[in-house]
């Protein structure tokens, strides 16, 4: 490699300085493969990854990163749009000449000469999206750009020294917005809307009941695979207890019940199939909100209406 | 075929037999709807996940059911032509004795019964190209297998298991809870190739022993 070709190389890249507790890159995930095993996984919350690469200039569907609490550090070469999306925390640019900028969420910002992005520790919601134009263009397996972390597929969790190359310009420019009227994620009690799962009749009518009217407590146990969590025990009926059921296909926002009567929201990257009892299923349209679930966060699980 | 309730944007269809759903899974495979985004066959299962901007939950019912496969009493729905594919494999397991002791008769028998059936892929789950193989239709059901009472948390990459009704071979290291017979160096999973999963549900397969 000669030396200008290195030069350009270093320029259209991104250094990780520090993941965080976690970083992963993300896309909109590989839908179509459960069939071989395959989750979909993809961005956890899927409105603030969309919205972060609109705010660049990318098609919504580009690479970006998923920080779970904050904490991350990239190095950005000079003349690099970026946004951040979802999680709140206070985020600084510091510029090579020691200036710093405070970074407002879900705006999109220039770095003018290169500089480091400094998330902060998560104030509101859990997960933080951060899109750089032209997308991160690291190697898709599988035709997406996702860590699947049960599955263990797609790029590694970001690790501190990592350069990861940015994709071309897009052929549309940064949109002229000001002001993006988005809330933070919810502080205190989440209303998640459920529709009845494929074996919402394994369980008695108290158990549903039960689901209704509780306030859950999001546990610390959390992941990408699945959400649990703590409250009553959800009992089965008679008739079904210790019954196995053979394994089905899950989705995610299946609300499975494990034996203990314990409940767990499966997230992106759940287990194409499953053999606890499924007895209700998160609606699409809430379904971003379990990605900023924190531990401890009341939650409640509303019967969503409309047309079955 | 009983259609159940599973949100607001998928379906479960329920049979009451593994070759009436694998049917189902071939046939609207074949036919697929626009908006039916993925078909996830399992075991007595079929979950049809829509795209609700392109098809309500209404509309997918009256497809599924007007190209639902009509189902023969007893007879098999079988699938799949074609050569089954070919695993070598050592039987050399930790849980051969547990197994023997499962079927009532010798390691070595077990051993020979496995060979002699020729298995089908019912489906995929647990973990990518983790195939969940049953006895042909028409073959011998074998008596199922007791999972371990206490997974393990490390099985190696290529074991052939047992536990219910199913054999299966670990794609790779993983935890496991399955019987363990045998071990095959065939590449269960290559998200690189072509065709990632090697054994794909409705493909037959045959089981080969060779020594160590």
């Amino acid at each position: 490699m000669t030396a200008s070709a290195k030069t350009i190389a270093v320029e259209r890249a991104v250094r990780v300085i520090e993941p965080g507790p976690l970083a992963l890159v993300h896309d909109l995930g590989r839908p179509g493969l459960a069939a071989l095993g395959v989750s979909a996984s993809g961005a956890f919350d899927r409105a603030a990854h969309r919205l972060a690469n609109r705010l660049v200039g990318n098609l919504e569907e580009a690479a970006a990163v998923e920080c779970l609490l904050g904490g991350l550090r990239p190095a950005l070469p000079p003349g690099t749009w970026f946004a951040v999306t979802g999680a709140w925390s206070h985020a600084v640019l510091v510029t090579t000449d020691g200036v710093r900028r405070a970074v407002e969420p879900h705006t999109a910002m220039r770095v003018d000469a290169a500089g480091e992005l400094h998330l902060g520790v998560v104030l509101h919601g859990l997960r933080s999206t951060v899109a750089l134009r032209g997308g991160l263009a690291v190697p898709a397996v599988l035709g997406s750009r996702s860590r699947d972390t049960l599955a263990a597929l797609g790029p590694e969790p970001l690790r501190a020294g990592d350069v990861l190359p940015l994709g071309p310009e897009p052929a549309s420019r940064v949109p002229p917005v000001d002001l993006v009227p988005v809330d933070p994620p919810a502080y205190g009690v989440v209303e998640l809307g459920v529709r009845p799962g494929p074996r919402h009749e394994w369980f008695t009518a108290s158990a549903q009941r039960l689901l209704a009217e509780t306030e859950w407590i999001t546990s610390a146990r959390s992941d990408r695979t699945g959400v649990r969590l703590e409250g009553p025990a959800l009992s089965r009926v008679p008739e079904l207890i210790g019954v196995e059921l053979a394994s089905e296909g899950m989705l995610r926002g299946s609300i499975q019940i494990s034996p203990d009567g314990a409940p767990t929201v499966l997230g992106p990257d759940h287990p194409v199939t499953g053999g606890y009892p499924v007895i209700a299923v998160v609606v699409d349209a809430s379904l971003d909100l379990l990605a900023q679930l924190r531990p401890g966060q009341p939650v409640r699980l509303r019967r969503a209406t409309g047309r079955r | 075929m009983r259609l159940l309730p599973c949100g607001d944007r998928a379906l479960l269809a329920e049979f009451d037999a593994l070759d009436h759903a694998l049917a189902a899974h071939s046939r609207w495979t074949a036919s697929a709807a626009l908006g039916i985004v993925e078909l996830v066959p399992a075991a007595r299962t079929v979950l049809v996940r829509l795209d609700p901007a392109v098809i309500g939950l209404g509309a997918a019912e009256q497809w599924l059911v007007a190209h639902a496969p009509a189902v023969t009493p007893g007879g098999s729905q079988a699938r799949g032509g074609g050569q089954p594919i070919g695993l070598s494999v050592v039987y050399d397991g930790d849980d051969l004795a547990v197994v023997a002791e499962a079927w009532g008769c010798s390691p070595s028998a077990v051993v020979h019964r496995h060979v002699a059936t020729e298995w089908v892929c019912a489906f995929i789950g647990f973990t990518p190209g983790f195939p969940y193989l049953v006895p042909a239709p028409g073959t011998d059901a074998l008596p199922p297998v007791p999972r371990r009472a206490t997974s393990r948390a490390r099985v190696p990459s290529g074991s052939v298991a047992l536990a219910a009704e199913y054999c299966g071979v670990y794609p790779r290291e993983s935890p496991g809870g399955w019987q363990l017979i045998g071990r095959t160096s065939a590449v269960l999973w290559d998200a690189d190739r072509a065709s990632p999963a090697l054994v794909t549900p409705g493909a037959r397969v045959r089981f080969t022993p060779v020594r160590a």
